[in-house]
């Protein structure tokens, strides 16, 4: 059975091969047929596979041909499915194939239809090779893949201008990652003469003990590649722009998978970041700063979906903090939490927008919670999940097990922790003042038409699994079930927690609880019993309110210090400087030729003159010498 | 035998081309068509032909030598391995594309138009396979002056002064390359008692030290600027912004691969000492272009002199990696020749296909063409991202493996040539959103591409897609290893530098 993985990134590629060449000639069942159907045969297919894996667990290699051979460098097309891949396959191939579902009738007049379903097609390929590659380079072919599919589907809507400003610039921050990224492979590939990612991992505890230089730089390599891709600091800010994409593609690529891959990069990688431990702290940092500084951005948002893509940052942040700690496997689950409930979030909001007229300002929504009851009702079990509300989401557990060992695993720190806490109830106020304002209050705007069950079943089926999803990883004080981190644990280390600290487990479950509950409670107090007072602490601080609207100001930072410059350069040498110097030899020549043609005048009388001015020079020259 | 047959069929193939004008107009295109046509077969027969000719410095496919001024060792000595094989399918494929794209472009003189674009191709053929310095030197000027008409004739607005201009830049650079050829030729007949031009017995002449890297310098300079390395490249945007359609595929597709071929096949091997003496600068000159020609790019309102920047940039990767002297790295100029000549002149094509359309090669007079010419919007998606190197395709292969390369031959030079790679990004997205993203602000009737663009084109695309997936098979053209026994056992072509790289001795990079 499991030698059927090579086709599930393959049934995806032919969907866009069909679409990209036939798309246009074909009926929009059709289009939806190819394009979801695709990915649907790609789940099915995992779904298989996923129960020969379970049965029989051991990480299986399909090589399918040599890319390049040079001596032995032999990167190849290739797949390695292990623990690790098997959890992103599920995630990519199922929340893809509703994101799909959705997606037809969400774009069902959209005259772009069939390239729509191409694009995203296109992206379940690349997102699956990057998860699947055995070598790094392949994995790099996945990574850049998934960025062209971004960048197409962010401009999707490429009329506007603003729409392929953002497109691009999401292509080329995440470039600058990558080139960070690329760097570290020429190290890895100039040590150890491979990037089989299974070798690199065997070779480098062999060749590098543990703080060794080489090893540091090409965590913090990878990293950089990583923050492109995910969108922390200080790579974030091309993420709330990408918000221009329709809202299935903010769904699935820029929630659910591509921002997760720098996640899955550094899991992937794990044992050159522990034998690296700065670069591993290093991620802890990155997260926890990024999960702040976005959620503070979340709490100024109107717009519903830049709430979430901050919310989005923020959460990625998390990952990496737990990254950073050492709780690879914790880092994982809340990846597949998040990809559920974020995903639902953003097709909720999604189903909002389009039934609101294309509206996005969440001030000019209110009161929705009558008129669109499934929604409102799914979309309360996201963000319940997202502010990790006690005991029934699934967020809970995910976020609540990243917390605990911040605190409590080897690597823990207190500062770490603590900012994962605050993190915690920032997140709970955002989660719910969005909740408050779209769905409470008074009605401001005019529902124009139901939606139909395209849309609403995949939030029922994300619904569901956000809540359950959170069931298959419980603590000790509440369960105890381990059957995620039992899964992963071939692959991802298992963390150990501090022997002094174990005792207080349930404490820190009731401190974060506590934190959660109390941020519910205080955007209720601000959004629905006092709705006046936010306008109002918004009066009294301005300038923060401001810095925290636009991103603590890197775009700004970034255009003054890199983007304008550059522009400049290029305008002011549009006409190349270099080539002054060619055109600078052609004028000396010519004015030389002018001078000396002006001398043949055809006058007898200036010929004799010079004559006899010659001759008088070299007479004294002559005598002189 | 066919090796010279090719030559003289190209020659006689442009003749009859012009002489058949007189009966009918359209006799010519199809002439040349043919004769292209022919030699791309012909050549793709002797892909899988094993290199039975060992020779010092490697092995060959096919030989062929002949006398031709004896009393001066000049011969008529051609030889095909793995690497011209590979240039001369590039040059006929590319040649073709030619052809096809000036089908309804040219319609004034049409008879003289592809009998110089077979000469040119005859040229560039004879200098993928002459062995002989006299006749490459002889091949290598044969190539200007037929680009010089075609520029010259055939060219937009400000044609005659980017003829002229490309005319001087590689005549004046072709000569002190003349100088140099002579300067080895003395050099080697007084040292080896046989005056001669043959590059096998060039090969491994002991060179002092100084007179090494003077000649070295005399060949280098015709290849830079060929190239173009910064800061010789200015002739480059003129030229190709000014040729026809044609005239910038064949001089972005092929010309400049005549540079990196000679560094290749030249410079490196004839000049071990001297190339690594100045390897570092070379590099640095390289990623300059990398970066210079980046900035270039982005700046350009005209696509074609925009395209001809990317060309400036691209070609800095041949300097980075011929002279970081190591397998990789080669492997990566080699894909760089071939990719690069097919995504640039497949944007080449589609500024030519856009020009017929709306006479104006301004982009910021583009914008929105997506929805009527989605085919091509499609097209110049695939080729921006090529030239951006998005894995997957060609291009991606040749930067990547240079880059791998030039690594272990200088770290900060491959840093800074990798952020080259963001800059491109930034030039190759902006021409996909200024021709066809944005609102449709001016109003133009664009058919989409006729079948007898999509037949130029879809090629080009299944090509660099193959390059991207598969590019083994063309690598693998350049490292067979020797059959028949030589001195040197396991040599290879690529190997011709790995060997040479011993020779350099206490300058190994590593």
């Amino acid at each position: 059975m499991k030698e059927l993985l090579w086709l599930i990134p393959a049934w995806p590629l032919a969907g866009a091969l069909i679409l990209i060449l036939g798309g246009h000639r074909m009926s929009r069942t059709l289009a939806t047929l190819v394009g979801a159907g695709s990915v649907g045969l790609s789940a099915l297919i995992t779904l298989l596979i996923g129960f020969a894996f379970l049965s029989a667990p051991e990480p299986f290699d399909q090589h399918l041909w040599t890319w390049m051979a040079i001596g032995n460098f032999q990167p190849s097309f290739a797949f390695h499915l292990d623990a690790l891949s098997m959890i992103f396959l599920f995630v990519i191939t199922f929340v893809g194939f509703l994101i799909h579902i959705y997606s037809s009738e969400f774009m069902a007049g959209d005259e772009g239809f069939a390239r729509f379903f191409a694009y995203l097609n296109l992206f379940v390929c690349s997102m699956l090779i990057l998860v699947l590659a055995d070598n790094l380079l392949l994995l790099y072919l996945g990574w850049e893949g998934v960025g062209l599919c971004s960048y197409l589907l962010i401009g999707f809507w490429y009329q506007e201008e603003k729409n392929g400003y953002a497109a691009r610039k999401a292509f080329i921050v995440t470039r600058v990652g990558d080139t960070a990224m690329a760097i570290g492979l020429f190290i890895l590939f100039q040590t150890f003469g491979t990037l089989h990612i299974q070798s690199l991992l065997q070779q480098a505890p062999q060749a590098w003990s543990v703080g060794d230089q080489t090893a540091l730089l090409v965590g913090f390599l990878l990293l950089g590649g990583a923050v492109g891709k995910s969108a922390q600091l200080p790579l974030q800010t091309w993420l709330p722009d990408a918000m221009a994409g329709p809202s299935p593609v903010s769904a699935l690529i820029h929630a659910a998978t591509m921002v997760t891959a720098g996640v899955y990069l550094i899991a992937r990688t794990h044992v050159i970041f522990e034998l690296a431990p700065q670069a591993q702290l290093a991620v802890g940092i990155v997260g926890a700063v990024t999960l702040l500084l976005a959620g503070f951005s979340a709490l100024t948002q109107n717009d519903l979906k830049r709430v979430l893509a901050y919310s989005t940052i923020s959460q990625i942040g998390y990952m990496f903090l737990a990254l950073g700690v050492g709780a690879w496997s914790a880092a994982i689950f809340h990846f597949m939490i998040h990809a559920f409930f974020k995903a639902l979030l953003f097709l909720g909001a999604g189903a909002i927008i389009l039934v609101l007229h294309h509206e996005h300002d969440m001030f000019k929504m209110g009161g929705l919670r009558h008129k669109l009851p499934v929604i409102y009702g799914t979309f309360l079990i996201g963000a319940a999940s997202l502010a990790a509300i006690p005991l029934v989401t699934g967020g809970f557990y995910s976020k609540d097990q990243i917390l605990w060992l911040a605190w409590a695993g080897e690597r823990g720190n207190v500062l770490l922790y603590l900012a994962a806490l605050f993190g915690a109830f920032i997140t709970s106020v955002y989660t719910f003042r969005m909740v408050f304002v779209t769905f409470f209050g008074a009605e401001h705007s005019h529902v124009s038409h139901p939606v139909g069950k395209a849309m609403l079943t995949p939030l029922v089926v994300l619904a569901v699994l956000s809540t359950l999803a959170g069931f298959l990883e419980l603590p000790h004080t509440l369960g105890h079930v381990t059957i995620f981190s039992d899964f992963l644990s071939p692959v991802l280390p298992a963390v150990n927690v501090r022997p002094d600290a174990e005792s207080m487990e349930l404490l820190f479950q009731v401190i974060a609880a506590v934190v959660a509950l109390s941020g519910v409670g205080l955007a209720y107090y601000l959004y629905v019993l006092k709705p006046d007072l936010p306008s109002k602490i918004k009066e009294e601080i301005p300038g923060l309110h401001h810095l925290w609207f636009v991103g603590w100001g890197f775009d700004a930072l970034y255009d003054t210090l890199l983007v304008r410059p550059f522009v400049y350069i290029a305008k002011v040498n549009k006409h190349d400087v270099l080539d002054k110097f060619y055109t600078g030899l052609v004028t000396v020549a010519e004015f030389f030729h002018r001078a000396l043609a002006y001398t043949q005048s055809g006058m007898m009388r200036w010929y004799v003159m010079g004559i006899v001015i010659g001759a008088i020079l070299m007479l004294t020259i002559g005598l002189i010498l | 035998m066919i090796l010279p047959a090719l030559i003289i069929f190209l020659l006689a193939g442009g003749i009859l081309a012009w002489s058949a004008e007189k009966i009918n107009a359209s006799y010519p295109k199809w002439i040349a068509l043919a004769v292209l046509a022919i030699y791309l077969v012909v050549m793709g027969s002797l892909w899988s032909a094993e290199n039975t000719t060992a020779l010092t410095g490697g092995s060959w496919k096919v030989h062929f030598m002949k006398p031709w001024i004896p009393q001066f060792g000049v011969s008529f000595h051609l030889a095909l391995d793995g690497l011209s094989l590979l240039m001369l399918l590039l040059t006929f494929f590319l040649g073709m594309a030619a052809v096809l794209i000036s089908w309804k472009e040219i319609q004034n003189r049409v008879g003289f138009f592809y009998f110089n674009m077979l000469w040119v191709l005859a040229g560039i053929s004879g200098v993928f396979l002459a062995m002989d310095l006299f006749l490459f030197y002889f091949f290598w000027e044969m190539m200007l002056i037929p680009m010089y008409f075609l520029i010259g004739i055939w060219g937009h607005e400000n044609r005659r002064y980017a003829a002229y201009k490309f005319f001087i830049f590689t005549q004046a650079s072709g000569l002190l390359m003349l100088l140099a050829v002579l300067g080895m030729y003395f050099v080697h007949g007084a040292t080896a008692g046989e005056y001669t031009f043959d590059y096998f017995a060039w090969l491994g002449t002991p060179l002092s030290t100084q007179t090494g890297r003077w000649l070295m310098l005399g060949f280098l300079a015709a290849f830079i600027v060929k190239l173009p390395v910064v800061p010789f490249h200015s002739w480059l945007p003129d030229a190709h912004a000014e040729a026809p359609t044609a005239g910038s595929v064949i001089l972005a597709g092929l010309l400049l691969k005549t540079g990196a071929y000679g560094l290749i096949r030249f410079v490196v091997p004839l000049f071990p000492e001297a190339s690594h003496y100045f390897a570092p600068v070379l590099m640095g000159l390289g990623v300059l272009g990398i970066l210079y020609g980046a900035i270039l790019a982005f700046a350009q309102t005209d696509i074609k002199r925009l395209v001809a920047y990317t060309s400036v940039s691209h070609m800095g990767f041949v300097m980075l990696g011929v002279f970081a002297f190591n397998e990789v790295a080669m492997k990566g100029v080699v894909m760089q020749m071939i990719t690069h000549g097919i995504s640039t002149g497949a944007l080449f094509i589609l500024a030519g296909v856009l020009y017929e359309r709306i006479h104006t090669r301004d982009i910021n007079h583009m914008g929105g063409f997506w929805p009527q010419v989605p085919f091509m919007g499609t097209m110049g998606l695939v080729f921006a991202m090529a030239s951006l190197g998005l894995p997957g395709l060609g291009n991606f292969v040749a930067e990547i493996l240079t880059l791998l390369g030039a690594w272990q031959a200088n770290h900060t030079l491959t840093i800074l040539a990798t952020v080259g790679l963001v800059a491109a990004t930034a030039y190759s997205l902006r021409i996909v959103q200024k021709i066809f993203l944005g609102k449709p602000e001016h109003h133009y009737t664009l058919p989409d591409l006729s079948g007898r663009e999509k037949l130029i084109l879809v090629p080009l695309v299944v090509a660099i897609v193959w390059l991207g997936l598969f590019p083994q098979a063309v690598m693998q053209q350049v490292d067979q290893p020797a059959k028949a026994g030589t001195a040197q056992t396991q040599v290879t072509t690529s190997g011709l530098l790995v060997n040479q790289h011993v020779k350099g001795g206490e300058h190994d990079p590593k």
